[in-house]
């Protein structure tokens, strides 16, 4: 909702101190989430950040979230979902150039930054292009996995020393390139 | 195998420290003022409708920015403009907008471009579909501006798709960013090209700027971070043809900024045309001497034949004069 999205960028200090200690808490529960399988908790763990950030921040569920970089302001409700910072079009009064309507997200993600550290540390990050992969999915469990490094992130055994016989019968990847 | 005997669009011989084989990037490495130009794309497919364009312009700009379907309203494609004009030999910076078209397709148009000759490119993000002819289009945003400068710096320094996968020669271009000082968060827009910077830009071209103290603020942000000593900056400028145009402008034109000052002084003056090139000149005076400005960005939409006329008598060039790539002797062949 958007006067809660407006309250959240507010009171973007006090929920980026709750989420970095929540944060703390769920990558410590990693052997139980292991125990039980990163599989079967993703269907629960969407529905409960869906249901949580979806109503302080109207999280759009990129599954990459970037809210302690973006000061509370999810990046994904500007229209032109730009993840790095405003763009030009940004009206005189701070509003949205396509949706006039609308304060900009990137005048407001500024403002919440500045409550959140004097600095502006985070928000100079350089976030790269959205994974459309990975859209849908729980991005706690993604930090929680990116922190212990595994599952996707776990690290790539070094490359073996080429085999002298080929592998026989290896299947070649199915699809790309060969179908023209 | 055919080749060119004479290749206009060819690079010239590679400089330490340069990542490019162009003309723009030697001027300002070289430490002097260099002016770009824009190209008011044309709405049409003859080849002449661009080169007449250009060699108005070409006279006195460094390099001739090729628009990327600018205020979501459709034209002749960047791609297709660049190919003309590096094949007459002229030095182009190549826009590219994340408006319309998807990761695959911008990798894919940089080494097209790269390949015909593009030695510059500007990454923008582009103006929202509501501000153009055609409002029901999808739009793909699919980079911004920053990730989009990222990924092509990685083509060309890393020599990587996004994938990882090789590119077995990268393409060699001058990196751009765009900047808006005129909307804000104004507090906020050097930081943010900052974040430009980080990302690969190496030359940034401002918005059209009717506001000189609140351009020099955000010059004054600018060399706090010195910024100005990572990358080079040109600053917008434009004649205006009517306090009417300028009224229009400011309220339909997304992210133009025009004081009520300057609509006011076109309308006391008796020849609005000829005070908006006036009022240009003026602007470039103030601008040029800003320290951390290294150069102009003109857009002269429908008003090209003014240009010469504004960047001489604001006397930037300091009668310098740019130059086509040179002509060969003989007439092109090719062989077979």
């Amino acid at each position: 909702m958007y006067a809660v999205r407006l309250w959240s960028v507010r009171h973007a200090k006090g929920l980026n101190r709750f989420y970095q200690a929540f944060e703390k808490v769920v990558v410590a529960l990693h052997p139980l989430w292991n125990k039980i399988g990163y599989e079967k908790l993703e269907a629960p763990f969407q529905v409960l950040e869906r249901a949580t950030k979806g109503f302080l921040f109207d999280c759009q569920m990129c599954g990459q979230c970037a809210l302690s970089s973006t000061g509370m302001s999810c990046p994904m409700n500007c229209p032109k979902t730009l993840r790095n910072g405003p763009c030009g079009g940004v009206r005189p009064n701070g509003n949205c150039e396509v949706k006039p309507e609308m304060k900009c997200v990137w005048v407001q993600g500024w403002a919440g930054a500045e409550r959140m550290d004097g600095n502006l540390e985070k928000i100079k990050d350089v976030q790269i292009q959205v994974n459309n992969a990975i859209k849908g999915k729980s991005a706690w469990l993604r930090v929680v996995r990116m922190t212990k490094k595994v599952g996707e992130f776990a690290p790539k055994p070094p490359k073996a020393p080429p085999a002298k016989k080929p592998v026989a019968a290896a299947p070649a990847p199915a699809g790309e390139g060969k179908a023209a | 195998m055919s080749e060119l005997h004479f290749d206009p669009a060819a690079p010239l011989p590679s400089l330490p420290g340069h990542s490019s084989g162009g003309r723009l990037e030697r001027i300002l490495r070289s430490g002097r003022f260099a002016v770009t130009a824009e190209l008011n794309p044309p709405d049409s497919a003859d080849p002449r409708d661009v080169y007449d364009r250009a060699l108005v312009l070409s006279e006195v700009c460094d390099a001739i920015n090729a628009t990327d379907a600018s205020g979501a309203n459709c034209h002749m494609s960047s791609v297709g403009i660049c190919s003309l004009l590096t094949r007459a030999g002229y030095s182009v910076i190549m826009q590219i907008s994340c408006r319309d078209r998807n990761r695959i397709a911008i990798q894919g148009d940089v080494l097209g471009a790269a390949a015909m000759g593009v030695q510059n490119i500007l990454c923008l993000t582009g103006d929202g579909v509501q501000a153009g002819d055609q409002p029901e289009a999808k739009p793909v945003f699919d980079f911004d501006s920053t990730s989009l400068l990222n990924c092509i710096r990685g083509m060309r320094d890393d020599g990587k798709f996004l994938s990882g996968r090789k590119i077995t020669v990268p393409p060699r271009v001058f990196l751009g960013g765009a900047a808006n000082p005129f909307v804000p968060p104004y507090e906020h827009r050097a930081t943010h090209i900052g974040k430009k910077i980080a990302a690969g830009a190496q030359f940034i071209q401002t918005q059209y700027c009717y506001d000189v103290p609140m351009l020099r603020t955000f010059m004054d942000k600018v060399r706090a971070q010195g910024l100005h000593e990572k990358a080079f900056f040109l600053i917008g400028v434009g004649p205006l043809p009517s306090s009417k145009t300028a009224r229009w402008m400011r309220s339909n034109v997304p992210g133009v900024h025009i004081p009520d000052a300057v609509i006011e002084r076109m309308e006391k003056s008796k020849n609005e045309k000829a005070e908006g090139k006036q009022l240009a000149i003026d602007l470039i005076q103030e601008i040029k001497e800003i320290e951390g400005v290294h150069g102009l960005h003109v857009m002269a939409y429908r008003q090209e034949e003014f240009v010469n006329d504004i960047i001489h008598a604001s006397g930037v060039m300091k009668n310098r004069q740019p130059k086509r790539a040179p002509r060969p002797a003989e007439p092109v062949s090719v062989l077979a």
